[in-house]
């Protein structure tokens, strides 16, 4: 019962089941920094996640001097 | 959960807004959102020629879409930077930004730091004192010199940029931390033209990044995703990370930040002082533009250094 979530070059198996959000919580990555997407298709945080499910997660935050 | 307007499947959630929209909806509340702004803040009319400084991230080439499809003459500046960090930064950056202006039949101006100055950002960084360990500092100077001069030479009313509410907070939050009252003082959406600084704007001030970021996901427009290189281990995006920590346990926090202080300095007469510096506001004598430091401004200073450090090098036969 996995799911997989994916960000840049990493990859977490989480337990399928609980939300996005809950799941982002539990790996430590701040749900504001990150879009949560599935086959291309941009996702609100509160979708349960389903087994087998890959979701790829968009990375928002840039930086530098301005 | 529901799109608020039509009850659709929602793709985005908005919750310090407690809004929820679907993909037809926030595409079409974007742009609205953004004509508020401009609006309220007085920031430019239809009529004014706008001139929008491009990256190829996503915020500088979604604002350029988005004021394109509001109607404003709006031409885009891009500034050939020359980082390469192993993954043809600029050059990748540069794509995307033509493809867009291509594709979108919108008039681009591109000025390359090395064909006008003979040295790209990191080799000139490398032999300055301020950017031997990091070349923001030179970069972000270069850029802010670049897009003023151009737009001032070029007749535009307004030079535009893509800061987000993130960017802002995180700004304000490293001013506050040091009390850079000079720099709060200036910090706003809005910065009026004087004599030889051009009129500047931050129409997505309000906007969080995750926002922009959807916009240019459902919008298909494709941006330079990689970060510059360089930016690894800046502190503005370690007090963009601090701030998101606040913005997970306390909803708004970020947008509340920013707003309180603009709200603040305008309502609470909250003199930060920062008139000395502008008083003391001269020409640089090489290129005319407004500085507080004597003689040569700070661009001008800094290359001068870059141009004889270059030169003592190549008499010593040192390769930069």
């Amino acid at each position: 019962m996995t799911a997989r979530i994916h960000l840049r070059d990493k990859e977490f198996k989480v337990r399928s089941g609980m939300t996005i959000r809950s799941a982002l919580l539990r790996l430590n990555i701040q749900p504001e920094a990150v879009l949560p997407t599935r086959d291309g298709e941009l996702l609100t945080d509160d979708e349960i996640l389903q087994e087998r499910d890959e979701i790829r997660l968009i990375a928002v935050i840039s930086g530098g001097a301005h | 959960m529901k799109c608020r307007k039509c009850g659709e499947k929602a793709v985005i959630h908005m919750r310090q807004h407690k809004l929820a929209l679907c993909k037809n909806h926030y595409l079409d509340w974007i742009p609205k959102q953004t004509q508020r702004f401009i609006h309220d803040n007085k920031m430019f009319n239809p009529e004014d020629r706008i001139l929008v400084a491009v990256s190829g991230g996503k915020d500088s080439l979604v604002l350029w879409d988005v004021l394109s499809r509001l109607g404003y003459q709006v031409d885009g500046l891009y500034i050939g930077l020359g980082i390469d960090g192993g993954n043809g930064y600029s050059a990748e950056s540069r794509r995307f930004t033509e493809i867009f202006a291509a594709e979108h039949k919108l008039n681009l101006i591109t000025y390359d730091i090395e064909e006008h100055e003979g040295l790209d950002i990191p080799t000139a960084a490398s032999m300055t004192r301020r950017g031997r360990e990091r070349p923001c500092s030179i970069c972000g100077l270069s850029k802010r010199h670049i897009m003023n001069r151009v737009a001032i030479e070029n007749d535009y009313d307004v030079l535009v940029t893509g800061h987000n509410l993130d960017d802002e907070a995180a700004v304000l939050f490293g001013n506050t931390l040091n009390w850079l009252t000079a720099y709060l003082q200036r910090q706003g959406p809005v910065l009026p033209n004087r004599s030889g600084l051009v009129k500047k704007a931050k129409p997505f001030f309000r906007f969080y990044e995750r926002e922009t970021a959807a916009y240019a996901l459902l919008r298909g427009i494709e941006y330079m995703y990689d970060e510059c290189p360089h930016a690894v281990g800046a502190k503005s995006i370690y007090y963009k990370v601090l701030l998101n920590q606040l913005e997970a346990d306390r909803r708004g926090a970020k947008l509340s930040f920013y707003l309180s202080f603009l709200r603040a300095k305008e309502t609470m007469n909250f003199n930060l002082g920062g008139d000395d510096v502008e008083r003391m506001l001269h020409p640089c004598t090489s290129c005319g533009q407004p500085t507080s430091t004597p003689d040569l401004c700070t661009y001008c200073r800094t290359w001068k250094e870059v141009r004889d450090r270059r030169e003592m090098m190549l008499e010593q036969g040192i390769e930069s």
